[in-house]
């Protein structure tokens, strides 16, 4: 069992959970990820560390209300218990000093995620800028925490609401055109916006790592459910990455991987709602 | 007096017809008069082959013997003296190649049911509910990490256990019993029966620590520095293979870990009960001729298809499923595909897949294994309508270990190289056995690699020697 020692609803649809997982805490590195089962009838769900205390013994995590289980991990509070953490998961992400500016880019509560690799890239002395983009103001995260240590912050968001209206491309694109040297932009968020990017920064040819939030089960290269297609050869996104170059992944393939199960998450998420006589989804 | 004149005793199952709809176990096993009447049989062999047949070397015709006498707490302490996990077992070992094809009588009158028996007893000791609890050496102050709680690692922990040495059974999973639980379903192996075994080791004092993945919670040489003096590596097998063919990748087309893990150690059969979901449509191609394949297509009878294939390249007679599990999936009405090979998988707009290309093959000369090799008939290619197809031609190695554990040799494959006499890696004071180091095999080869393994690293803990 592992404890949550501090929930708080960082927007409406984001949650950030400090977890008592002291040996994750210790070991993780940016770019590795948890899996979670919350209790015996739960699935396994994976999710970025997005921090980690190790003399606390705490690693913190951001969870985006989707589906059944993240709104039921919604519900869940300081003191109450998850039955399983597994981790770390995945290959560290490779941070050394290097020539040109890093570009962090993400989408939604995939700041989260680039959050502890673009910190680290600062800590070796890289440059870093980050490209934050969301939906609308009311759901704009991290924006202080990236702040604090990147030397540039841009936010966008769909409606304009706040910050530049417009994608995260459109950002990056400027940034593009002026022919500033960077040395890579690293991408995450939802498979569609790591997807663009990747597609404008080809015309570029600047490299571009993007993290790949495929569907998962144990994280260990045992089943399979996470494969995806890099440069025409399937990889295993849990043991293999979950980062790899993004002009090589094959996107199509993947969103349709990741609609797999469409319509049983729908049966799950309705057939929550109703027990919980709630409107979530 | 033994009695060849009695036949070999069938044991009772859930009819086809009942046990298409659901997952509980198919054999009921025997009950007591059954199994005297099957005990009688044995003529106690002063020279039993039986034993050779056996990796984990039971006493058989001793077991034997005292069901015969009614004495079934007796047969159990015998069989616990070897077999650690005799309900396990007598369930899934493939006796009619081991024990049972050495028994002496198996030529004229059919072998011993050594299998049924062992199971016999499992269950006895299950229906009183008692549970003895091996006893344990005085402690001796060594600490082991067994990596992995398959069949191997359960034995390894178990063997070092009773000797008086400090266990910690780490395993990746959120539940200890490798394929056990993940893999075989509970229509053949009830998950009960493997958590209790799992009992018997913590009540041994082994520390069982669940959800931890060596290689990213720790490596192995950090175990080394947290004062293990020994590591036993019982991975398994990993990254489950595909054809590299076009269309493998789309959705409804899983590999049988997958597909099994979601249905068996998920309990997806009783989604939306419990969370994880799986889908399985009415027409269902399962692609291979193992055991795993035979557990894939009968669990998707029992989750609802109307027909389920087996595609498999070979004939009938090169089937490498268990002859008795090979019945039962035709029983239930499964429909196999012999000499065709899929060429790709098609699918529909959304990216789900909807058909499956097969090419029509014929048998040549014998390969390598014996076996006659799978020709194509050029020109053969047809469809057949499916809506989910299971991929269970085997496993590759799991990198997560080998790649972060300097000194530990590999073979090309990336199977970790171990001694069979010893269980031996590489890499001083690590042992390794079972599927890691075979490519996939059985439980029982897992086990007896854990007793070798088990009986070296005592000596290394008590002589020091490497
Ligand atoms: C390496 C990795 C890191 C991730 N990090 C984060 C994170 O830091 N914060 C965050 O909010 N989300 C993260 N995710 C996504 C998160 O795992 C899914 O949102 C979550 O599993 C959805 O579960 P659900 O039951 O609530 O929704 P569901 O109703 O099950 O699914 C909603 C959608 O989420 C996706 N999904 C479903 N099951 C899984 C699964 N087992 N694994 C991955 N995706 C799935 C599918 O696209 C699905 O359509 C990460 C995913 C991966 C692979
Ligand atoms: C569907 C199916 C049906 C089968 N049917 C039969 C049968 O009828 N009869 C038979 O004899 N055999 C059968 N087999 C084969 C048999 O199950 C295996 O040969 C046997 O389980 C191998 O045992 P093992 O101890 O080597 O590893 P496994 O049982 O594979 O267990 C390995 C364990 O190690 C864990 N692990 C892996 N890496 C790590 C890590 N880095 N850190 C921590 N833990 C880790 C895994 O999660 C797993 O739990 C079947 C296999 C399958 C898949
Ligand atoms: S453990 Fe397996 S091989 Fe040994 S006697 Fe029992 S059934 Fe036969
Ligand atoms: S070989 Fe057969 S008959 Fe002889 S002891 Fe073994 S089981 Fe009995
Ligand atoms: S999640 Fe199962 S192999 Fe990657």
């Amino acid at each position: 069992m592992f404890k949550i020692v501090e929930r708080e609803r960082v927007n409406p649809v984001v949650n950030k959970f400090v977890i008592e997982s002291p040996i994750i805490a210790k070991k993780r590195e940016p770019g590795q990820f948890v899996i979670f089962r919350l209790h015996e009838k739960g699935e396994r769900i994976p999710i970025t560390i997005a921090d980690a205390d190790p003399k606390a013994g705490t690693i913190t995590v951001y969870v985006q209300e989707l589906g059944k289980t993240t709104f039921e991990m919604g519900k869940m509070n300081a003191g109450d218990e998850i039955a399983d953490v597994v981790g770390p998961l995945g290959l560290p992400t490779p941070i050394e000093k290097v020539e040109g500016d890093i570009f962090a880019v993400a989408g939604g509560v995939g700041s989260a995620e680039v959050l502890p690799i673009a910190r680290k890239h600062k800590e070796v002395g890289n440059k870093v800028v980050a490209i934050l983009g969301y939906r609308s103001k009311d759901i704009v995260i991290l924006e202080e925490e990236f702040k604090s240590f990147a030397d540039e912050v841009y936010i966008t968001t769909d409606d304009g609401s706040y910050g530049r209206e417009g994608f995260v491309t459109h950002e990056l694109k400027d940034h593009l055109d002026k022919g500033r040297k960077i040395a890579e932009v690293i991408a995450v968020g939802p498979a569609i916006m790591m997807k663009v990017v990747s597609d404008l920064t080809r015309h570029y040819d600047v490299k571009t790592m993007v993290s790949l939030n495929s569907i998962m089960i144990d994280g260990t290269g045992m089943c399979g459910v996470c494969r995806v297609e890099v440069g025409g050869e399937t990889r295993y996104a849990c043991v293999h990455g979950p980062e790899f170059d993004g002009h090589k992944v094959n996107f199509d393939l993947m969103l349709k991987r990741l609609a797999s199960f469409k319509e049983e998450e729908k049966i799950s998420l309705d057939r929550y709602n109703a027990a919980v006589g709630g409107e979530n989804g | 007096m033994a009695d060849t004149k009695i036949p070999r005793q069938d044991i009772p199952k859930q009819t086809p017809e009942e046990r298409r709809k659901n997952f509980n176990e198919v054999a009921l096993g025997y009950n007591k008069e059954l199994a005297q009447l099957e005990a009688q049989r044995c003529i106690q062999c002063k020279k039993p082959f039986c034993i050779e047949g056996c990796p984990v070397e039971i006493d058989i015709p001793a077991f034997i013997a005292l069901i015969k006498e009614g004495d079934f707490d007796g047969a159990l302490a015998k069989m616990r003296e070897k077999n650690l996990l005799p309900g396990i077992c007598g369930r899934v070992c493939p006796q009619e190649e081991q024990c049972e094809i050495k028994c002496v009588l198996q030529k004229r009158f059919g072998a011993v049911a050594i299998g049924r028996l062992e199971r016999f007893i499992a269950d006895y000791e299950i229906e009183q509910d008692k549970m003895v609890i091996p006893p344990v050496a005085d402690p001796t102050g060594k600490k082991i990490a067994v990596v992995g709680s398959g069949p191997g690692g359960l034995t390894v922990a178990a063997d070092l256990a009773k000797l008086g040495h400090k266990v910690t059974l780490y395993e990746a999973l959120h539940a200890p019993g490798g394929v056990l639980v993940y893999g075989i379903p509970e229509f053949r192996l009830p998950k009960a029966i493997v958590s209790r075994e799992c009992h018997i080791l913590e009540e041994m004092g082994v520390e069982l620590v669940t959800d931890f993945v060596v290689g990213r919670a720790a490596t192995v040489d950090e175990l080394f520095e947290q004062g293990f003096d020994a590591v036993y590596l019982g991975l398994g097998a990993g990254l489950p293979w595909f054809m590299n063919i076009p269309g493998e990748n789309l959705a409804g087309v899983y590999s049988a870990n997958e597909y099994l893990t979601r249905i068996n150690l998920m309990k997806a059969y009783k989604f939306p009960e419990y969370d994880t979901p799986i889908r399985v449509g009415k027409k269902v191609a399962v692609v291979g001729g193992g055991n795993v394949a035979m557990d894939a297509v009968r669990s998707s009878i029992r989750m609802g298809a109307d027909e389920a294939y087996i595609i498999y390249r070979r004939s009938r007679t090169e089937l490498p499923a268990r002859e008795e599990e090979i019945e039962n999936a035709e029983e239930e009405g499964v429909i196999f595909q012999f000499l065709v090979n899929p060429v790709q998988y098609i699918g529909d707009d959304t990216g789900r897949v909807k058909q499956i290309e097969l090419l029509k093959m014929e048998l040549g000369e014998p390969d390598s294994s014996g076996r006659r090799r799978p020709v194509p008939i050029e020109g053969s290619e047809y469809k057949i309508d499916i809506d989910t197809v299971v991929v269970a031609i085997g496993n590759g190695a799991n990198p997560l270990v080998p790649g972060t554990t300097p000194g530990l040799e590999t073979n090309k494959w990336g199977n970790i190289v171990a001694e069979v006499e010893t269980g031996k890696t590489s890499k001083k004071a690590v042992w390794a056995g079972g599927d890691i180091v075979t490519g996939a095999a059985t439980v029982i080869e897992a086990m007896g690699a854990g007793r070798i393994a088990a009986n070296s690293i005592h000596e290394y803990l008590t002589t020091g020697k490497w």
